[in-house]
C-alpha cells in the first residue's frame, strides 16, 4: 500500500474516531431505577442518574436536549434534562408505559401501555394525553415512519404488527407475524419496516406500501439451541446496507445484509442482548445486555465488538446523543 | 387524574366501537370452547396461608378468552367459553353432554384422570378433543393415553426431570427420597428414580413418611414434628432431601428440621412447576398482573394450564383464520404451531403423547430459583424434550 494511501486511511480513521468520540450514551437500567451515562469517547461510565421506577424504553427529544424515559412502574414518562441531568418534568402516559416513539415534529409521543392494550398519544408541550388507541394484547414495539404518517405497534400476545394512521389515529392494517413480536423499525427510505419476533425466533421484513411480509429472516448459531435465539432489538443503517439484530439469550448480534437478507455474521456480545442503537454517524452499534449488566460496542466498519462497558442492573434501553 | 381517566375511557369506548364496526360487519366468526370441571374437596394445606381457591383453573380459561378476543377484534373472530362445572357428587357425563349438545368440539377439562378417561370414552366424545389442565399423571400420557386428549400441565416425569437436572447441575447428586401415601406421590417418586438414572444422580435411600402428627394447629405441636424429622433423617448421608407429598400433608414440615442442614426440594420447598408466583421473566409480569386484576388472587399452575389451553386454541384460530375445530386442531398438532407462554420458549405439542413441551420452573414461595432444561442437557431435536418421556420410550399407543 502506498504511503500516501496509508496516511489517508489513517486520517480517515482518525476523523471517524474523532466524530464518534463526540457522542454520549444513555442506558436505562430496569432493575436499578437509574440511567447510566457513558462517555462515547473513553467508553467509560461517567454518571448514574436516579430516575423513576423500572425505566425501560428511552428516546431523545428532537432537539437532543432531553431524554424521554418510560418509567413503567411509576406509570408516567419522565423528561430528563440532559444539561442538568435532573428530571425536569413528567408526562402522563397511561399505565405501564414500556416503549415509545417520537413524532418527527418532536411534538407528540406515542406510548405503548403494556397492561392496558393501548397506545397513548401524548402532547409533549402541553403535557397531556391527546387520545388512546386500542391495540392487541401487550403492546410493545413502536416504530414511526420517517414522514410521521404511520405508526407501527407490535402486540406481544396478539402476535401482530398494527399499522396506525397517525392522522385519523385508527388501526388501518394488521399484519400477523411470528410469536411475541417486540420491535418495529422502519428503514430510512420508508419502504419497509422490520418486526422482530422473540419467541418465533425471526424478523419479518414488511413492505410498507403493500403491508405484506416480503421476507422472514431466521437465524442459526452453531452450538446455540434454537430456543435461545430470541430476536429483539433491530438497527438498520440509513443506506439500508446492513441490519443488526440482537438475539437475546443467544448472546449474539446478527449482522444481516439488508438488501439480500442474508445473515453475514454473528457477533458475540453480552448475555441476553436486548436493545440496539447507532451512534450519530452510524459507525458504531451499542447493545444493552440484560443479564450481564453491560453494553457492548460494535464497530460497524470492521463488524467487530470492540468493548463492553459495565452499566447498572438489567440494562434495557440505549440511545446515543451527538 | 380520575376525571381525565373517565374522559379518556369514554373516548376509548367510542374508538373501540368505531374500530370494531368494520370487523363485525365483515362477518364475525365465533370459536366456541367448552369448559368441563368437577368440584373436588381439597384437603386443607399444611400452611394456613394458602387456602385453595374455589375458582382455580376456570379463571385462567376466562383470561385466555379475553386475550383471544382482543386479538379477535383485529381478525374478525370472537371466542366464547361455555362452562359446565359439575358438583362434587355430580355427573361428569351429563356435563359433557351439555357441551356437545351445543355443538362444542374443543373442551378444556379440569378433571382427575379417571373422570377424564371416562368422559373421553363416551360415545358423545367422538370428534371431541379434550385439553387436560387438571392432571400431571404419567399414565394418562402413557399406558392410558388417548388420541383425543392433549395435556397442558407438565407430567410428573417432566417435573422430576426438571428438578433432577438442576440438582445434578448443582452437583447435589445424592438424594434422600421421602414419599407420601398418595398415588401421585408414588408416581412422582418413581419419576425421581428414573430421572436419577437418566441424569446420573443417586437415590441414597427412599423412605415412606408414616408419622401422623395429629391436629396441626395445636400449640407446641412443632416440638414433636421437629424431633420426628430430625430422627427420621439422622444417620443418612445425602445432599438434598426430595419429598413427594402432593396432598400437602407433611412436606412443609421438613425444611430446617432435618438432622443435618440439608435443603428440601420436590412437592414442597424448591418446587418444579408449570407456573409460580415469583415468576416474572419473559414478560410473565404482564400475565401475572392481568390475572391478579381479573381474579383478585395469584395465578396457580392449573390457572396457567387453562389459560394456555384457551390461548393455544386462539393462536391456531388466528393463524388458520378459521373457527373450524378440525382446522384449528390440524394446525395445533402440526409443525408450525408455536405458543408463546412467558417461559422464553416456543411451546408445542408432542406428537407421541399429546403433551405440551415446555420449560419447568423451579421456585420456592418467594423466588424463582431456576428454569429447566438446564444448560448442557442436550437433545437431538429440542432441548425441551430432555424433560419427560421422549418418543423412543413412550408407552402411549394411540389408535
Amino acid at each position: 500500500m502506498p504511503n500516501g494511501l496509508i496516511a489517508a486511511v489513517a486520517i480517515a480513521f482518525l476523523c471517524t474516531a474523532r466524530i464518534t468520540a463526540a457522542d454520549t450514551i444513555y442506558v436505562s437500567n430496569e432493575k436499578d431505577n437509574t440511567v447510566t451515562v457513558v462517555d462515547g469517547k473513553t467508553l467509560e461510565p461517567v454518571k448514574t442518574i436516579p430516575v423513576g421506577q423500572r425505566p425501560r424504553g428511552i428516546l431523545l427529544s428532537k432537539d437532543a436536549k432531553s431524554l424521554y424515559i418510560c418509567a413503567s412502574d411509576s406509570d408516567h414518562i419522565e423528561v430528563l434534562d440532559l444539561v442538568s441531568d435532573k428530571i425536569s418534568r413528567t408526562l402522563p402516559s397511561g399505565a405501564d408505559p414500556e416503549y415509545s416513539a417520537l413524532d418527527p415534529s418532536g411534538k407528540l409521543l406515542y406510548v405503548a401501555n403494556e397492561d392496558d392494550n393501548l397506545v397513548t398519544v401524548v402532547d409533549i408541550d402541553r403535557g397531556e394525553v391527546v387520545t388512546e388507541i386500542p391495540v392487541g394484547v401487550e403492546p410493545e414495539g413502536m416504530g414511526i415512519s420517517p414522514d410521521g404518517k404511520y405508526l407501527v405497534n407490535t402486540s406481544e400476545t396478539t402476535n401482530m404488527a398494527h399499522v396506525i394512521d397517525t392522522a385519523t389515529r385508527r388501526v388501518i392494517a394488521n399484519i400477523l407475524v411470528d410469536s411475541r413480536p417486540r420491535r418495529a423499525v422502519w428503514t430510512a427510505d420508508a419502504a419497509q419496516f422490520w418486526v422482530s419476533a422473540e419467541i418465533g425466533g425471526s424478523v419479518s421484513v414488511v413492505d410498507a406500501a403493500k403491508r405484506e411480509i416480503v421476507k422472514r429472516i431466521t437465524f442459526a448459531v452453531p452450538g446455540v439451541p434454537t430456543e435461545a435465539i430470541q430476536p429483539v432489538g433491530i438497527a438498520i443503517t440509513r443506506d439500508r446496507k446492513l441490519a443488526f439484530v440482537g438475539l437475546g439469550p443467544a448472546n449474539r448480534v446478527a449482522v444481516v445484509d439488508a438488501q439480500s437478507y442474508e445473515v453475514l455474521k454473528y457477533l458475540l456480545v453480552g448475555q441476553r442482548v436486548w436493545s440496539l442503537a447507532f451512534n450519530p454517524d452510524q459507525s458504531r452499534v451499542y447493545t444493552t445486555n440484560g443479564v450481564s449488566n453491560d453494553i457492548s460496542v460494535i464497530d460497524v466498519a470492521s463488524l467487530k465488538v470492540i468493548k463492553s462497558v459495565p452499566v447498572g442492573q438489567a440494562p434495557w434501553g440505549v440511545v446515543s446523543r451527538p | 387524574m380520575s376525571s381525565w381517566r373517565h374522559a379518556t375511557l369514554l373516548m376509548v369506548i367510542l374508538i373501540v366501537a368505531a374500530a370494531l364496526a368494520p370487523a363485525a360487519s365483515a362477518g364475525e366468526e365465533t370459536v366456541r370452547i367448552g369448559w368441563l370441571s368437577q368440584a373436588v374437596k381439597r384437603s386443607l394445606p399444611l400452611s394456613y396461608l394458602d387456602q385453595p381457591p374455589q375458582d382455580e383453573g376456570i379463571q385462567g380459561a376466562r383470561l385466555g378468552i379475553a386475550d383471544n378476543d382482543t386479538t379477535g377484534h383485529f381478525t374478525g373472530q370472537s371466542f366464547i367459553l361455555a362452562e359446565a362445572i359439575v358438583p362434587e357428587d355430580g355427573d361428569v357425563a351429563a356435563g359433557l353432554r351439555e357441551l356437545t349438545a351445543k355443538g362444542i368440539r374443543l373442551v378444556v377439562t379440569d378433571l382427575a384422570a379417571p373422570e377424564l378417561l371416562s368422559a373421553a370414552g363416551m360415545p358423545e366424545a367422538v370428534g371431541i378433543t379434550f385439553f387436560d389442565t387438571g392432571s400431571a399423571s404419567d399414565r394418562l400420557r402413557g399406558e392410558d393415553c388417548r388420541a383425543n386428549i392433549l395435556h397442558l400441565l407438565p407430567s410428573h416425569a417432566m417435573l422430576a426431570d426438571g428438578l433432577v437436572q438442576y440438582l445434578v447441575a448443582k452437583r447435589w447428586q445424592n438424594l434422600l427420597l421421602v414419599v407420601g401415601h398418595g398415588d401421585g406421590d408414588r408416581e412422582f417418586a418413581g419419576d425421581i428414580h428414573h430421572a436419577a438414572l437418566k441424569f446420573q444422580a443417586r437415590i441414597v435411600q427412599e423412605k415412606p413418611w408414616t408419622f401422623i402428627p395429629g391436629a396441626r394447629r395445636t400449640d407446641t405441636g412443632h416440638f414433636a414434628i421437629q424431633a420426628e424429622v430430625a430422627r427420621f433423617t439422622q444417620g443418612i448421608s445425602y445432599d438434598v432431601l426430595v419429598v413427594a407429598d402432593e396432598g400437602d400433608e407433611f412436606g412443609d414440615d421438613l425444611s430446617y428440621r432435618t438432622f443435618d442442614p440439608r435443603p428440601v426440594a420436590g412437592t414442597q420447598a424448591l418446587v418444579p412447576t408449570a407456573w409460580a408466583r415469583p415468576h416474572e421473566q419473559w414478560g410473565a409480569t404482564q400475565l401475572q398482573e392481568r390475572f391478579l386484576h381479573r381474579a383478585k388472587r395469584w395465578m396457580t399452575d392449573r390457572d396457567y394450564a387453562a389459560w394456555m389451553a384457551v390461548r393455544a386454541i386462539g393462536e391456531a384460530a388466528t393463524r388458520t383464520k378459521s373457527a373450524d375445530p378440525a382446522a384449528i386442531l390440524a394446525f395445533m398438532r402440526g409443525d408450525r404451531f408455536e405458543l408463546a407462554a412467558y417461559k422464553g420458549a416456543r411451546l408445542s405439542f408432542r406428537s407421541w403423547d399429546g403433551q405440551l413441551r415446555q420449560p419447568v420452573l423451579l421456585a420456592d414461595a418467594r423466588s424463582l430459583v431456576s428454569v429447566s432444561p438446564q444448560p448442557g442437557f442436550l437433545h437431538q431435536f429440542s432441548e425441551l424434550d430432555t424433560l419427560g418421556i421422549d418418543k423412543p420410550e413412550t408407552k402411549c399407543r394411540m389408535g
